[in-house]
């Protein structure tokens, strides 16, 4: 009897610790090992910081040269205080890592194709792998990593960095581990330069890895050349470009022939069949910059304002810092996994950057022997490819190998066993500006640098991808933008569709020379600005191949031509502005074409109320609401039945596209609903789509999201999607088409604000918090501040106030060991 | 006093090989300890749950008040969907003090088991 106790009890025991000690697959999701996860002293209660932690320390390296001093204000924001620069990067590092290591690993691990080695099975990682080693991330990296390590001083900066980083990781007890290694349960692993390098074409991705040329090449295929013209014009009428109208370009060097073909065989061609999803960056993701002259200031001085608008995530994509050495002092908002700061300034100047949202992501359809893929048709002969295998790790399962074809326009991202969204089992080679090899780091480190407008220029002349628009502003009073990166010169349209890859003809003949890339500096009307609009108008001799935004960019030169005198208050208003210019000139439209008289009561109420609106996007607000429900519809009246003739995705065409095509003629060719015999005009079509919107409006109405703010419902999301991690349902007004610009996950992710007085005076914000521990009071206690359009006072300190300062309240010191 | 004894030697064993082994060194402590003190099985599995209880839950409530309930709510809603820190400190002990609980058990029986057979044997050398 006492036996069979024995064993009954035994098993129970060693059942619980093998259950509390794995980690159990739950509806796609993994549970973490219970037992370690909820231990005190090793489990996720050790990640629960105290409220009144203590981060004074001192650490000593081998790697080190000198002594740094590291003061943490109240926000937790570092001063770093270096007698070599190089030791600068190297604590640079060690901040990273201390305070966001996971989501610095996290984010490598994606770009390099290789969530599946720690999240396990799951079709959703798998594919986002297998796409990301198709796109090449893992070799772009890897190419642009021997440029950098080619040039002696970002070679040692990073190599400082990452010093700094393992030597944080070296120091790490298991119990340490950030909390979502807990969660997954896995291990950091050592931090290597090419790890930066991925984080850099992560970012390529996000900024420059949106294309629509399978929905494009679809588009072409049911549509004439006309009706492509009027639903995918290549500029708007109202657009206000980066570089003001009038502006006198050179001639182009590099002008780029068109194939003899192109008119047959590229602006039409054969048919294609079904679909699937193949992930796209966020296509919202863009961003304002300006800069003001000294004569349009209160100070004299000139002032540089910079919001990014990219994935609103936690933690934070950005991590704010002061960098001063003897031969540098830099401030701003730097990203965990690279040394140097991204946007900021120093004691000369200030610069910021908005996305040049061109495109440089093209397909060539590849014609292979067969479908070993071994030989296709090049220029007249048959090619041999080469062939990379890319081997994807699955936590606890066989390894995958994506064997992947490299022809000489480009890796075949798209072949049979990786299908295309048109599935039309073609072979695609991909050629994007990201594959080339590139040193980002050494236009940051040298921007970081900068003193005037021509180290600006040299800084910036190393930058290649994602291309940028690069604001600057000095203390001797320069204000200067200019777009930056490298480009294809195309002709007209090229790209924009997917290519034939039989020859040479289609490829990208030439870049342009970046003395050529849209510029302005000093002008007479005493500003600058972008907000992802296009560059230039028609004067400019190269095609800008992209896909722009206008409505800020409008709203932005609006205020900045009314302004005079100007105060960092007005720039702070002018950041957090909700205005809406598509609001503006899209409602007369609509109100002017719907019959009034066929509407109900209720449906009344909408339209009071539309018009009372004052086009502001305030969170309370309901006629932004309505205005967005009722476009909508529209859009889908108007479109939906020419779309309806493929089951193939189509890009939906611009609200822009639509509002001109109606103003400029109401008789828009595509109002006609083709499927009916009749010939509808605008005015039926604008009334039944208001009627539509008004059930919209109701079912809002009922389910409590009516008011503009909830409507479009911004939040910070946790880079794990746990919601319990992340800040979501935000009190924030905003919309994609104000300076405020925010809609769902996306939104400004540093807002910034110079004003290059003697001694500067910079105003900053980021939604977040300096560390990435869901468990620490700093994890997010900038969010409410940034949601009320609040800024911090920026401390931009010289070594010997720092001591002295009541906001310090913490150091830490690093020295040679 | 043999009840208190094993309580407390369980729960100050438990805590200090914590700091140099996993998570699951508390069933190994409590296992020897239930092995090497004399006492009923009912008893060892009591005084070791209790033990366990008590520290983890004593240890997770004082980590949870110096982080003002901030991540032991989070961590209650990504689990339990309830944001109750309470909760997730009363899991804890509980999960704590039935590992510990059935490792001691195991401990006293086998204790048992082993006398017994040793009883016997000098019972028979004894004849």
């Amino acid at each position: 009897m006492r036996i069979v106790l024995l064993i009954v009890s035994a098993t129970i025991t060693t059942f619980l610790i093998f259950l509390l000690n794995t980690s159990i697959a739950i509806s796609g999701s993994k549970t973490p090992r219970f037992g370690a996860f909820l231990s005190p002293q090793n489990g996720f209660w050790q990640n629960a910081e105290a409220s009144n932690v203590d981060f004074n320390k001192k650490f000593t390296s081998p790697h080190l040269g000198g002594k740094v001093d590291v003061y943490f204000d109240e926000r937790l924001v570092p001063h770093v205080y270096a007698e070599k620069e190089n030791d600068a990067y190297f604590v640079q590092g060690y901040l990273h890592a201390k305070f966001r290591l996971w989501q610095m690993e996290f984010q490598t691990y994606a770009a390099g194709g290789r969530l599946s080695e720690i999240m396990g099975k799951g079709k959703a990682f798998l594919e986002k792998d297998r796409f990301f080693r198709r796109l090449g991330m893992v070799y772009s990296a890897e190419q642009s990593l021997k440029t950098l390590e080619a040039n002696s001083v970002t070679k040692n900066e990073l190599d400082a960095y990452t010093n700094g980083v393992n030597a944080y990781i070296e120091t790490l007890d298991p119990a340490e581990y950030p909390l979502e290694y807990k969660l997954l349960d896995y291990k950091p692993e050592k931090w290597t330069n090419l790890k930066t390098q991925l984080f850099f074409k992560y970012m390529s991705y996000e900024l420059a890895g949106f294309d629509s040329d399978f929905e494009m090449t679809n588009a072409r295929n049911i549509f004439s050349p006309a009706d492509i013209e009027q639903l995918y014009p290549i500029a708007p009428d109202s657009l206000d470009p980066v570089v003001a109208k009038g502006t006198i370009f050179q001639d182009a060097s590099h002008l780029p022939k068109k194939p003899v073909n192109a008119d047959s065989t590229y602006f039409h061609s054969p048919a294609v069949s079904d679909s699937t999803l193949i992930p796209q960056p966020d296509k919202n993701n863009g961003s304002n910059n300006w800069a003001v002259a000294g004569s349009k200031t209160k100070s004299g001085a000139p002032m540089l304002c910079n919001d990014p608008h990219l994935g609103l995530s936690l933690p934070s994509l950005w991590y704010e810092m002061q960098i001063s050495t003897p031969t540098l002092n830099t401030y701003g908002a730097t990203f965990p996994g690279s040394p140097s700061v991204i946007i900021g300034f120093n004691d000369s100047c200030a610069w910021g950057v908005t996305n040049a949202s061109r495109d440089v992501k093209d397909y060539y359809e590849i014609e292979f022997r067969d479908s070993s893929m071994q030989e296709y048709k090049f220029n007249g002969g048959w090619a041999k490819s080469t062939f990379r295998n890319e081997i994807i790790k699955i936590k606890g399962e066989p390894d995958v190998t994506e064997t992947i074809a490299v022809t000489l326009l480009g890796p075949v991202i798209y072949d049979k066993k990786f299908p295309n969204v048109l599935k039309d089992g073609k072979y695609y080679a991909l050629r994007w500006l990201a594959q080339d090899a590139s040193n980002e780091l050494l236009a940051f480190n040298k921007l970081n640098h900068a003193n005037n407008y021509a180290d600006f220029l040299d800084a910036i002349s190393n930058y290649q991808c994602p291309g940028q628009n690069f604001a600057f502003a000095s203390k001797a009073g320069d204000i200067a933008i200019k777009q930056e990166g490298k480009f294809p010169a195309k002709w007209e349209r090229q790209g924009d569709y997917l290519m034939p890859g039989i020859d040479s003809s289609y490829a990208w003949q030439s870049f342009i020379p970046n003395t050529e890339n849209p510029a302005m500096f000093n002008p007479p009307r005493g500003f600058v600005s972008s907000a992802n609009q296009l560059a230039a108008d028609k004067s400019y001799p190269y095609y800008l191949a992209g896909r722009p935004f206008i409505y800020r960019g409008i709203i932005i030169n609006r205020w900045l031509n009314r302004l005079s005198n100007i105060t960092v208050e007005d720039m702070q208003q002018m950041q957090t502005d909700n205005y809406d210019v598509f609001g503006e000139v899209a409602r007369p439209l609509l109100l002017k074409f719907l019959n009034q008289q066929d509407l109900s009561k209720d449906e009344l109420s909408y339209i009071d109320k539309l018009k009372e609106w004052n086009l502001r996007t305030d969170y309370n607000e309901v006629g932004s609401t309505i205005l967005d429900k009722w476009w909508r519809r529209l859009q889908k009246e108007v479109f939906s039945d020419e779309f309806a003739k493929t089951n193939l995705p189509l890009r939906p065409p611009d609200n822009s596209t639509l509002l001109e095509g109606l103003l400029r003629d109401s008789t828009f060719k595509f109002v006609d609903n083709i499927s009916t015999p009749q010939v509808e005009n605008l005015r039926e079509i604008v009334s039944a789509s208001f009627k539509k919107a008004a059930k919209d409006l109701d079912t809002a109405k009922r389910n409590d999201y009516l008011i503009w703010g909830k409507y479009k419902n911004t939040g910070l999301k946790h880079l794990l999607n746990i919601p319990s991690f992340s800040s979501l349902q935000l009190e924030m007004g905003g919309s994609l088409n104000s300076i405020n610009a925010n809609f769902r996950n996306n939104g400004p992710s540093w807002r910034m604000i110079v004003q290059l007085t003697k001694d500067t005076e910079a105003y900053g914000v980021y939604p977040g918090g300096q560390s990435g521990n869901p468990g620490s009071r700093y994890y997010d206690n900038f969010v409410d501040d940034w949601v009320k359009g609040k800024y911090f006072k920026l401390l931009f300190l010289k070594k010997q106030e720092v001591e002295n300062n009541d906001k310090i309240k913490w150091t830490m010191t690093f020295s040679k060991a | 006093m043999k009840f208190l004894i094993a309580t407390i030697l369980t729960a100050l064993l438990s805590f200090a090989m914590a700091l140099f082994f996993p998570w699951w060194i508390i069933a190994l402590v409590a296992f020897i300890v239930a092995a090497v003190i004399p006492q009923k099985p009912l008893l060892a599995f009591l005084a070791a749950s209790i033990a366990i209880f008590l520290l983890w839950g004593a240890q997770s409530y004082l980590i949870d008040q110096k982080n003002d309930h901030i991540l032991a709510t989070k961590v209650a809603d990504l689990l339990f969907h309830k944001k109750s820190y309470i909760l997730i400190i009363i899991v804890t002990a509980i999960v704590g003090a039935t590992v510990s609980g059935f490792a001691a058990l195991t401990g006293s029986l086998l204790r048992g088991a082993i006398v017994h057979t040793g009883r016997n044997k000098e019972g028979k050398e004894l004849q």
